[in-house]
């Protein structure tokens, strides 16, 4: 009898329990961050496909099912390293060979070009305007530097041209520390 | 315990964290009278000289302007004009060594004086009877910007609708060697005044504070002097300490409050104001003499005649130092600014700029260049020395390691860079600069991750609007085909003609894709042809096998009934007729690969629809034909064995469009074999050939004639030609043995 009322009174607990924690585990879920918009913040979203995806998100998706980390060149090793951080994998170098990454935008070379519109349909983010047989140029605001309208063009006008720094944008060279004052 | 105000009314002061004791140095100037420099040859005028935007240009190179006229326009809130400091020409408007620690070029105009200084037309106005608008406009329009050191446009601070507690007037100019303001004070305290007396009618202060270091009484006496008539004016002597003539810290030293963190001085009632914009605001206001010029300290030990000077703004560097008596040394080194905030210039054509309070030119042993830097012993002498109360061993610990998260957590934003850790770092680690390095880092990190932001929403937006267009174009294809079957069913119900053509276009409506609904007049009449055709060749076929099993046994016809009958001709019409079947069916497995493409692949011209029908077509029908056509010949080929009469050669015409004009020779034997032989290969090419090609379709397959088709694709040819040998010497073998 003892025996019964033990198990009756801690099967009850248990079952309240139970209960309760399974009430608040759906109740009081935290929603957390999906891993897909995690790597997505950290890539450049240039958008320009040299992972041999198109655009940052479907590379994303790829790195959360497995791919490799090191596929970005405009992100460079920054992006890397915080990729591996975050995927708790080691850091690899940049797959192939890429040169310092200089921030570039393109620029067409506006009296050669013939109004194609294919530098249009190739840009991944809009940044070149124009209409058919009519010159286009590019919105260097908005270019994102991805290169994706350089080989499309059937004239070769458009060229990739380093951003030019500005007072604001410039940062100090520690090389050249103006002055100190010594008593 | 009296309030906050009753304190600050009795004079009471406060004391912020950290601060350093720099040798003051300003001896060398303050007891000297401002000197007032010659207009010089040029004048650089960069056309932004304050933080914001720079405004629409308004002159032309060449055009002569008048002094005070307005060089830009300040359509912009953020942006100030900058006006002619006198009477001249504009000679150029170029890029030019900027006064910017870079030293990057920006734009420039340059003006060439007359010598002249004539006055454009000016309007004063009494402040106490125009409304604050016309005040606000006045010093926009004046081009006033902070004259301290950040050069914030002064209309926005001075036109701020939230109640303003204290105003307080920045004269503390702590930096060693400047007297700028100090002079200003002892010559136009009187001015200055009345440019307060002009920012408390625009802000409605409780109080106005002005703090005046301790080391330049002369000046404070005259202040106290100019302001004895005010009641709420309160000169407030400071001990000297650097940096007390920074924003927050000349406020916590006032009234012992603090700027909260990532907020502004307005925000907690309070607004400053340099003691030479509140002078340049009354000049505005009261001569409508818009900011030309500016007291600019010249000192340093390579200087005959240290001094302050009345410079106008544009006016070069070196002019400067040579109306002082500059002697230049080896590796001699100017710099702008005072020696704790300021810069190295790269050349002496930098311009004086309204921001501009003092040019150095010191010797080797005045001021050294920066030693080697040591390691970081933790001594804490830079935390003890921070007036932002900040951590700089932690904030160089992670400088160093670019951990913008880490740096961003300790309150690096907070930094005034006023380079106290650096002067006191027994290291001599230049501890501003790599926060200075740092912050340029964040900011440029915060730049990208929006522009990143913008290029994603962007780069979304593009995907989504491609995708609506890619379904409305879906949607108004069905609609279309739908009300073009409609159409066709009512109206084609007359003939029978009509009928058919209905009905195939049904059929096609089912089997094609939604592309290939504009082409669907030219596919119907084509259909309805081939229909005919079709119909035509069974009819033909039916007869043919009627004959045949009359004669023979066998349905299937090519193989044995050759060998029965022991000629060297009907051995010929076998071998072709199975090559034709090989390179039917070969046509055939080739197009079930490509089964998709089959449908769009046709889309030939007008042009070659006269000829070229049943090669247009679409690729498994054309297998088909090809191989009916090789059966047929084959049929034809028996019965000319047994039978020889006409019907088999009219039999071939109509099955045969395309190469109609071979088929005249068919009553002798080999003749009509090769032939045979040749329209099947050369059908079958045109197949292979057309599938190779699916992008270029429609001109391919429109070339008619086999013998075209042969050179177009001549090893398709060698090699169906290769494959129809074998086979024949196969069919020879089985048959010798």
């Amino acid at each position: 009898m003892t025996l019964l009322t033990a198990l009756i009174a801690l099967g009850t607990l248990a079952l309240i329990f139970g209960a309760v924690l399974g009430y608040a585990a759906i109740r009081f879920k935290v929603e957390s961050d999906p891993l897909v918009e995690q790597i997505d913040d950290i890539l450049p979203q240039t958008q320009c496909g040299q992972c041999g995806y198109p655009g940052c998100r479907p590379y994303a998706e790829a790195i959360a099912n497995g791919d490799d980390i090191n596929k970005c060149p405009p992100g460079g090793e920054a992006t890397i390293r915080k990729l591996a951080d975050l995927m708790g994998v080691e850091a690899k170098p940049l797959n192939e060979a890429q040169t310092e990454n200089v921030k570039r935008v393109a620029y067409i070379r506006e009296d050669e070009c013939i109004g194609c519109t294919k530098c249009i349909q190739a840009c991944p983010v809009d940044a070149i305007v124009g209409a058919s047989k009519l010159m286009h140029t590019v919105l260097a605001d908005e270019c994102t530097g991805c290169d994706l309208c350089v080989d499309p063009c059937p004239v070769d006008c458009i060229d990739m041209i380093p951003v030019a720094t500005t007072p604001e944008r410039w940062k100090w060279d520690l090389a050249a520390i103006p002055v100190r004052m010594v008593e | 315990m009296p309030g906050l105000f009753q304190q600050i009314q009795a004079g009471k002061l406060w004391d912020f964290h950290g601060g350093i004791h720099p040798p003051g140095r300003k001896e060398q100037t303050n007891q000297k009278p401002i000197a007032v420099l010659p207009i010089p040859d040029r004048l650089y005028l960069p056309l932004r000289q304050h933080i914001g935007v720079a405004g629409q240009l308004l002159v032309r190179v060449g055009e002569r302007v008048l002094k005070g006229q307005q060089l830009t326009s300040a359509e912009n809130s953020m942006a100030v004009p900058v006006h002619a400091p006198t009477s001249g020409t504009v000679l150029s408007i170029t890029p030019h060594t900027s006064p910017h620690p870079s030293a990057l070029p920006e734009l420039t105009l340059v003006l060439e004086p007359d010598g002249l200084d004539e006055w454009r037309q000016r309007e004063p106005l009494n402040f106490l009877t125009c409304d604050n608008m016309t005040l606000l406009s006045r010093i926009q329009d004046s081009g006033i910007a902070g004259m301290g050191g950040a050069g914030f446009p002064t209309h926005i601070k001075a036109g701020l609708t939230q109640p303003v507690d204290y105003l307080i007037i920045n004269a503390v100019e702590c930096e060693p060697y400047i007297s700028a303001d100090d002079l200003l004070m002892q010559e136009a305290a009187t001015t200055i005044v009345k440019g307060i007396d002009i920012l408390c009618r625009l802000l409605n202060p409780k109080a106005v504070l002005i703090g005046i270091e301790d080391d330049k009484p002369i000046a404070a006496a005259a202040m106290m002097a100019a302001c004895s008539q005010r009641e709420h004016y309160y000169v407030r002597i400071v001990p000297t300490k650097y940096p007390s003539g920074g924003e927050k810290q000349l406020i916590q030293l006032l009234t012992n409050k603090e700027v909260p963190n990532g907020r502004r001085p307005a925000d907690i009632g309070i607004v400053m104001q340099n003691v030479g914009t509140a002078f340049a605001i009354a000049q505005a206001v009261l001569d409508d003499h818009p900011l030309l010029s500016r007291i600019v300290t010249v000192a340093g030990d390579t200087l005959n005649q240290p001094q302050n000077v009345l410079a106008l703004l544009g006016t070069p560097v070196s002019a400067l130092l040579d109306a002082c008596g500059f002697q230049s040394q080896p590796q001699q080194r100017v710099i702008m600014g005072g020696p704790m905030m300021g810069f190295t210039l790269p050349d002496l054509s930098v311009p004086v700029v309204k921001t501009t309070n003092c040019i150095l030119a010191p010797t080797a042993q005045e001021l050294p260049a920066a030693s080697t830097e040591m390691d970081c012993i933790r001594c804490s002498a830079c935390a003890d020395a921070c007036p932002a109360s900040l951590l700089p061993q932690q904030l160089l610990w992670y400088s160093k390691a670019k951990d913008s998260d880490k740096l961003q957590e300790y309150n690096l934003a907070d930094c005034i860079e006023c380079g106290a850790c650096a002067y006191v770092c027994p290291s001599e680690i230049p501890l501003v600069q790599y926060y200075r390095v740092a912050k340029a880092d964040i900011r440029e990190q915060q730049r990208e991750a929006l522009k990143a932001e913008q290029a994603k929403a962007r780069f979304e937006a593009r995907n989504a609007r491609l995708e609506q267009e890619k379904q409305e174009r879906l949607q108004r294809n069905q609609q279309l085909a739908a009300a073009r079957q409609q159409q066709q069913l009512a109206s084609g119900a007359n003939t029978a003609v009509a009928d058919a053509l209905a009905r195939i276009k049904a059929k096609q409506a089912l089997a094609a894709p939604a592309e290939e609904r504009s082409k669907e007049q030219i596919l119907a009449e084509r259909e309805l042809k081939k229909q005919q055709a079709r119909e035509h060749q069974q009819q033909k076929a039916q007869q043919q096998k009627a004959e045949q099993q009359a004669t023979e046994q066998h349905n299937e016809p090519a193989e044995q009934t050759p060998a029965v009958t022991e000629n060297t001709n009907s051995k010929a019409a076998a071998v072709a007729a199975a090559i034709a079947r090989a390179q039917a069916k070969k046509a055939a497995q080739a197009a079930e690969q490509h089964a998709t493409e089959q449908q769009v692949t046709p889309a030939p011209n007008t042009e070659k629809s006269h000829q070229a029908e049943v090669s247009a077509e679409a690729d498994p029908r054309k297998a088909a034909i090809a191989a009916a056509i090789a059966r047929a010949k084959a049929k034809q080929q028996a019965q000319t064995e047994h039978e020889t009469n006409a019907a088999p050669a009219t039999a071939s015409t109509a099955n045969k469009p395309a190469a109609g004009s071979d088929i005249v020779a068919a009553t002798e034997d080999p003749r009509k074999a090769a032939v045979a032989a040749a329209l099947a290969r050369a059908k079958a090419k045109k197949q292979a050939s057309a599938e190779a090609t699916e992008q270029t379709a429609a001109s391919t397959t429109g070339a008619p004639e086999p013998d075209v088709a042969v050179t177009e694709d001549p090893r398709k040819a060698a090699i169906a030609a290769a494959i129809a040998r074998a086979k024949a010497r196969k069919q020879a073998d089985s048959e010798n043995s």
